[in-house]
C-alpha cells in the first residue's frame, strides 16, 4: 500500500485541514513508538500573542505584575529590531496539553512543531517521574485562573502597591519556595481514622481533671538550645507562609500562590536537556518515518533537515555565538546515541554500557525518559563517543590560583571526569546556593537566622543584601545570614538591619 | 485526540496591564529620561514617542546566586588544542563565571541599560505630568452661558407631558393602602367572626341575625373602601429637569511676540518652541483651540503663523501696542463667558522707556480680568530692564493669574514652562 500514499502537502502554505491531517499521521506514528500523551489542544496564534505568552512565563494566563511587563517590553523591543526570533511554539504542561503554533510558520514547521511539542514534550510531561511527582497537569490552568482573580481582588482591596510589594518579595525568594524531597501523599481512610482517634484521646486527657492532679516528678531540665524550626527548613517561603508573625491572611495566600507556581516549574528546570532532547529526538524520528512512508516530500525533508540542524547546532566555546551548552544538541545526541548503542554497539559500548547493548532501543529510551533527570541522565548515559564528538573538556577555576586549568578532556583518562563534571553542572543544588532557615528566635527578638551551606567555597553574589531585605519585609523582624564553610565553621555574612 | 483551535482573533493586548505596571513602577526613571529628551530635541518633534533608557541595575530582580570566587568547574564543547593540565590566564571581565546555560534573557546579570519605546501619548503624559492649567476650575463653573438639561429627581408639580406614570401609580397605591387600613382590618375581623357561624349546620335565630348583621357591615365597609379615589392629585409625580451649566471647552491662545530689530532668529526660535509647548498642553485640556498671533514692534498687527515666526521687521519697540490690540480682539471676538483665554507673551525685554507703565496698566485693567492666565517669558542673557520691573509689580499683585520667567537658552524652555504651569496647592 506504500505505493499509493500521497504526500500530505506539496507547498509551504498551511491550512487547518492539512494541520489536521499531519496531526493524525504524526499521532499514528507516535503511537507506534509508544508515546503516551495527554490529549492535545493545538492553538494557532499571532506573533503578538506569542509575545504575550512569553511575558506570562509561557502560561495561557497569569496574574499581573510589573516584571511580566518588563519581560514583554524587552521581548517586543528585541523582536521589533530583529535581534531575536520568537520560538516556533510554546507548550504547556497541562491536561489537555496546550501548544501554541505561530501563524508565520510554514507547513513544514507546523508539522515539525506538532511532532516536537504535541507528541515529544507532551509525552515527556506525562511520563517523566519528576513531572508525575510534582505537578498536577489537570489543575494548573484552573489554579492560574484562581490566582489571577485572587490577586486582582487583593489589589482592589489593599491597593496595587501593597500587593506588588509582597509579590516582589516572594519573587525574590521564588527559588526557595519548593519542596525538594517529599510530597504529602493523600491521607488514606485508615490514616484518617487513626488521627481522629488520636485527637479524641488528646481531648479526653485534657478534659479529665484527674490527670492534672497526679503530682509531676521533679525533673532536672538540661539547658538545651531550642531551635525553631527543629530541623533546618529549605522551603523558605513555606516557612514564612506558616510562621511569619505579622502577615495578613491575604499575604500568606500570595506567598502560597508564588510557591505553587515555583513548584510547578521546578521539574522543568531540572529536565531541560532531557525534555528538549526527547522532543527533538522524536520530531526527527517521526518525520523521517513519515518520509519513509511517503507522506512527506523530499522538498519537505530538505527544509526540515535545515531547521533541525540549526536547532541542534552547538557553537564551539570560542565562537561569538557560544552561550553555554545547547540543551537541544546534548539531549538529542544522547537519545540518538542510546539508540545507536542498542542497535550497533561498538566494543567500547559493550564495555561501558553492558546493560544496554542488544536491548530493544525503544524500551531503553522510554525507561531513560521516565526515570531520570538531567543530572542523573548524563551521569548514567553520556558515552565516550559523544564526549569525543562534542569535544568536551573541563575548565577548573580556583579563585586561589592565578590561572585556569584544563582538568579533563575527551580522552581515556578524562571520560569519567568530564561526564561527572557535566552532570554536576546540571545539579540544581550546585547551581543555586544552598540556603536554609536555621533558627527563628521565637523567645527573644524574633530575628530569623538563615544558613548558607557553602559549595566549593563559592561566596554569595551581589544581590544577597537586597534579597535579605525582601525576606525581612515578609518576616517582619531582623533576618541574619550565616555561611557554613565545608569545615563547619560558621561566619556571619549579612543582616537585613545593618 | 487533538483539538485544533484558531486563536488568532483573540485579544492581543493581554500584556497591556503588565506594561502599565512596569511604566508605573519606573515612573521616576521615565520622567527623567523624558525631561532630558525634551531639552535635547526640537519642540516641533513632540508628536512622536521616545526611547527610554533605564540603567539595568535599577531594574534587576534580586535572587540568591553564587558570586565570583571559590572553586568552580565548567564543561565546554569544541576543544581544539587543549590537553589535560594546560593552564592559562583568566580571560578579562570574568567571562568564565556564571552558569552559562539557561535562558539568557531572564537573568538580570550582565545586562546593560534597558531600552524601550514609549508612544507619543505616553510621552506627552510624562511631559505634562504634575502640570495644570491655572484657574481652569474657576472658569468651568462661573460665567457659563450654555446650559443643558439633566434629569434631577421628581417634583409634585409640572406639565402633563412630564408625568411619571410609574411613580404616580406607585404613590397612589401606597396612599390607598394607607388610608383604607382601618376599614380592611375591620372587614377581616368580621369575616373571622362570620366563618364559624357559616360553618354551623343549623344556626339558631340569634346566630342568623348576627350573620345578617355582619354581612351588612362588610358590605358597607367595602363600599367605603371602593369610594377611595384610585388616583388623586396628591399622587402625581413629575420628572424634574435641572439646568446644568456647560463648562466651556473652547480656548483661545494669544501668542504675543516682539519682532523688533533686537529680536534675532534664535530668540524667535526659542519663543516658537515655548508657544508650541503651550499649545500642546492646551490641546490636552480643551477640545477646541484657536490661536491668535499678535506681533509688534512700534505697531501691533494680527498675522498668520508663517508671518509671525519668519517675517523680518525692524524698528523700535512699544509693547503696549500689542497689548492694546489683544484686548481689542478679546472684546470683539472672544467673549470671556464662552472662551478660556490664555495669553503668552515673549520678548527680549526691550521696550521704549515710557511705555512700560502703560503696558502694565493695560494688562491690569483690560486684559487680566478676562483671561485665565497670562504668561510672560523674557528671552535674554542681558540684565533685566524696565519692562521686567513693571511686570514684576503685576505679578506681585495678581499672583496666580500672571506669571513671568526668564529664558536664557534652549535648554531652559522646558524647565521654565514647568515652573509657569506647576501644580499649585490652593491654600
Amino acid at each position: 500500500m506504500n505505493a499509493v500514499v500521497k504526500p500530505i502537502s506539496t507547498d509551504s502554505e498551511w491550512t487547518f485541514d492539512k494541520i489536521r491531517e499531519y496531526d493524525a499521521q504524526i499521532a499514528r506514528v507516535a503511537k507506534e513508538f509508544r508515546l503516551d500523551t495527554y490529549p492535545n489542544q493545538i492553538e494557532v496564534i499571532t506573533s503578538e500573542q506569542m509575545m504575550d505568552a512569553y511575558a506570562s512565563v509561557g502560561m495561557p494566563l497569569n496574574y499581573n505584575h510589573w516584571s511580566f511587563g518588563k519581560q514583554f517590553v524587552q521581548t517586543q523591543q528585541q523582536y521589533q529590531r530583529g535581534q531575536m526570533g520568537l520560538a516556533y511554539e510554546i507548550v504547556i504542561n497541562s491536561d489537555p496539553c496546550i501548544a501554541y503554533l505561530m501563524e508565520e510558520n510554514t507547513m513544514m514547521m507546523q508539522a515539525l512543531v506538532i511532532a516536537h511539542a504535541c507528541y515529544g514534550h507532551n509525552s515527556f510531561f506525562k511520563g517523566n517521574y519528576l513531572f508525575r511527582t510534582w505537578t498536577d497537569a489537570s489543575a494548573i490552568v484552573d489554579y492560574l485562573l484562581f490566582a489571577k482573580n485572587y490577586i486582582t481582588r487583593c489589589e482592589e482591596r489593599y491597593g496595587i502597591d501593597a500587593v506588588e510589594e509582597t509579590l516582589d518579595s516572594c519573587h525574590a525568594l521564588m527559588n526557595y519556595g519548593v519542596n525538594r524531597y517529599k510530597r504529602p501523599s493523600p491521607v488514606t481512610p485508615e490514616e484518617e481514622r487513626r488521627r481522629q482517634e488520636e485527637r479524641e484521646e488528646y481531648t479526653q486527657r485534657h478534659l479529665n481533671q484527674l490527670w492534672n492532679t497526679i503530682p509531676k516528678r521533679e525533673e532536672k531540665t538540661i539547658e538545651v538550645e531550642e531551635h525553631f524550626p527543629a530541623e533546618p527548613q529549605e522551603n523558605i517561603l513555606y516557612f514564612i507562609e506558616k510562621n511569619a508573625p505579622l502577615l495578613e491572611h491575604w499575604q500568606r495566600e500570595l506567598i502560597r500562590i508564588v510557591r505553587k507556581l515555583s513548584q510547578y516549574f521546578y521539574p522543568q528546570k531540572q529536565t531541560q536537556v532531557m525534555n528538549e532532547g526527547w522532543a527533538t529526538f522524536w520530531h526527527y524520528n517521526i518525520l523521517n518515518k513519515l518520509h519513509d512512508e511517503g507522506y512527506v516530500t523530499d522538498g519537505f525533508m530538505m527544509e526540515f533537515l535545515h531547521s533541525h540542524t540549526s536547532v541542534i547546532y552547538q557553537p564551539p566555546f570560542d565562537s561569538p555565538y557560544f552561550s553555554g551548552i545547547n540543551p537541544y544538541t546534548l539531549g538529542f545526541n544522547m537519545f540518538s546515541d542510546l539508540r545507536r548503542i542498542c542497535e550497533n554497539p561498538t566494543p567500547e559500548d559493550r564495555e561501558w554500557f553492558p546493560q544496554l547493548v542488544d536491548k530493544p532501543w525503544l524500551d531503553v529510551v522510554h525507561e531513560a525518559m521516565h526515570n531520570y533527570k538531567d543530572e542523573s541522565f548524563i551521569l548514567q548515559f553520556l558515552s565516550p563517543k559523544l564526549i569525543r564528538d562534542l569535544k568536551l573538556f573541563t575548565i577548573l577555576d580556583d579563585a586561589e590560583e592565578p590561572t585556569l586549568k584544563v582538568s579533563a578532556i575527551h580522552n581515556d583518562e578524562g571520560y569519567h571526569q568530564v561526564r561527572q563534571d557535566l552532570s554536576a553542572s546540571y545539579n540544581l543544588g550546585n547551581r543555586e546556593p544552598n540556603i536554609q532557615i536555621y533558627n527563628a528566635d521565637v523567645r527573644g527578638n524574633r530575628s530569623l537566622t538563615l544558613r548558607h551551606y557553602m559549595h566549593n567555597d563559592q561566596p554569595l553574589g551581589d544581590y544577597t543584601n537586597e534579597v535579605l531585605r525582601h525576606l525581612r519585609r515578609l518576616w517582619g523582624f531582623e533576618v541574619r545570614l550565616e555561611s557554613v564553610r565545608p569545615d563547619d565553621t560558621v561566619v556571619s555574612v549579612a543582616s537585613s538591619d545593618i | 485526540m487533538s483539538y485544533i483551535i484558531d486563536r488568532r482573533l483573540n485579544s492581543k493586548k493581554k500584556s497591556t496591564v503588565n506594561r502599565q505596571r512596569f511604566l508605573r513602577r519606573y515612573r521616576k526613571h521615565i520622567k527623567r529620561a523624558v525631561d532630558q529628551a525634551v531639552n535635547s530635541r526640537s519642540i516641533t518633534d513632540l508628536e512622536r514617542g521616545e526611547q527610554i533608557t533605564i540603567p539595568g541595575k535599577d531594574l534587576s530582580e534580586p535572587f540568591f546566586q553564587h558570586g565570583q570566587g571559590g572553586v568552580s568547574k565548567r564543561v565546554f564543547p569544541g576543544n581544539k588544542e587543549f590537553v589535560t593540565g594546560d593552564e592559562f590566564k583568566r580571560p578579562e571581565g570574568g567571562g568564565g563565571g556564571g552558569s552559562g546555560d539557561g535562558q539568557a534573557s531572564d537573568s538580570g546579570e550582565g545586562e546593560d541599560a534597558f531600552t524601550f519605546q514609549i508612544n507619543q501619548e505616553e510621552f506627552l503624559e510624562y511631559i505634562f505630568s504634575d502640570l495644570e492649567l491655572p484657574n481652569l476650575v474657576k472658569k468651568q463653573l462661573k460665567d457659563s452661558s450654555e446650559f443643558s438639561l439633566r434629569r434631577g429627581g421628581f417634583t409634585k408639580a409640572g406639565s402633563p407631558e412630564k408625568l411619571n406614570i410609574v411613580r404616580s401609580l406607585r404613590s397612589a397605591h401606597a396612599r390607598r393602602i394607607a388610608l383604607s387600613g382601618k376599614e380592611r382590618r375591620r372587614v377581616r375581623e368580621l369575616r373571622r367572626e362570620l366563618e364559624p357561624l357559616e360553618a354551623l349546620e343549623k344556626p339558631d335565630e340569634i346566630q342568623l341575625a348576627r350573620m345578617e348583621e355582619i354581612r351588612a357591615e362588610i358590605k358597607k365597609l367595602q363600599v367605603r373602601i371602593h369610594r377611595m379615589p384610585f388616583i388623586d392629585d396628591f399622587d402625581l409625580k413629575f420628572n424634574n429637569y435641572v439646568k446644568v451649566p456647560n463648562p466651556s471647552s473652547k480656548a483661545v491662545m494669544f501668542c504675543v511676540m516682539d519682532v523688533s530689530g533686537s529680536m534675532t532668529q534664535d530668540i524667535k526660535n526659542i519663543a516658537k518652541r515655548f508657544f508650541l509647548l503651550l499649545y500642546l498642553f492646551l490641546t490636552r485640556s480643551y477640545k477646541e483651540i484657536e490661536v491668535v498671533f499678535v506681533r509688534h514692534h512700534t505697531q501691533a498687527k494680527e498675522v498668520d503663523e508663517q508671518e509671525f515666526f519668519y517675517s523680518r521687521e525692524t524698528g523700535g519697540t512699544i509693547v503696549s501696542s500689542a497689548l492694546k490690540l489683544t484686548s481689542e480682539i478679546i472684546e470683539q471676538r472672544y467673549n470671556p463667558a464662552d472662551w478660556n483665554i490664555y495669553v503668552a507673551q515673549a520678548s527680549d525685554g526691550d521696550n521704549w522707556e515710557g511705555d512700560s507703565p502703560v503696558a502694565r496698566e493695560l494688562i491690569e485693567q483690560s486684559i487680566l480680568p478676562y483671561v485665565q492666565y497670562f504668561a510672560y517669558v523674557e528671552i535674554t542673557r542681558g540684565p533685566i530692564q524696565n519692562l521686567w520691573m513693571e511686570y514684576a509689580k503685576i505679578e506681585r499683585e495678581n499672583e496666580g493669574d500672571f506669571a513671568m520667567e526668564q529664558i536664557t537658552d534652549v535648554a531652559d524652555i522646558y524647565p521654565v514652562f514647568r515652573r509657569l504651569f506647576e501644580k499649585r496647592n490652593e491654600a
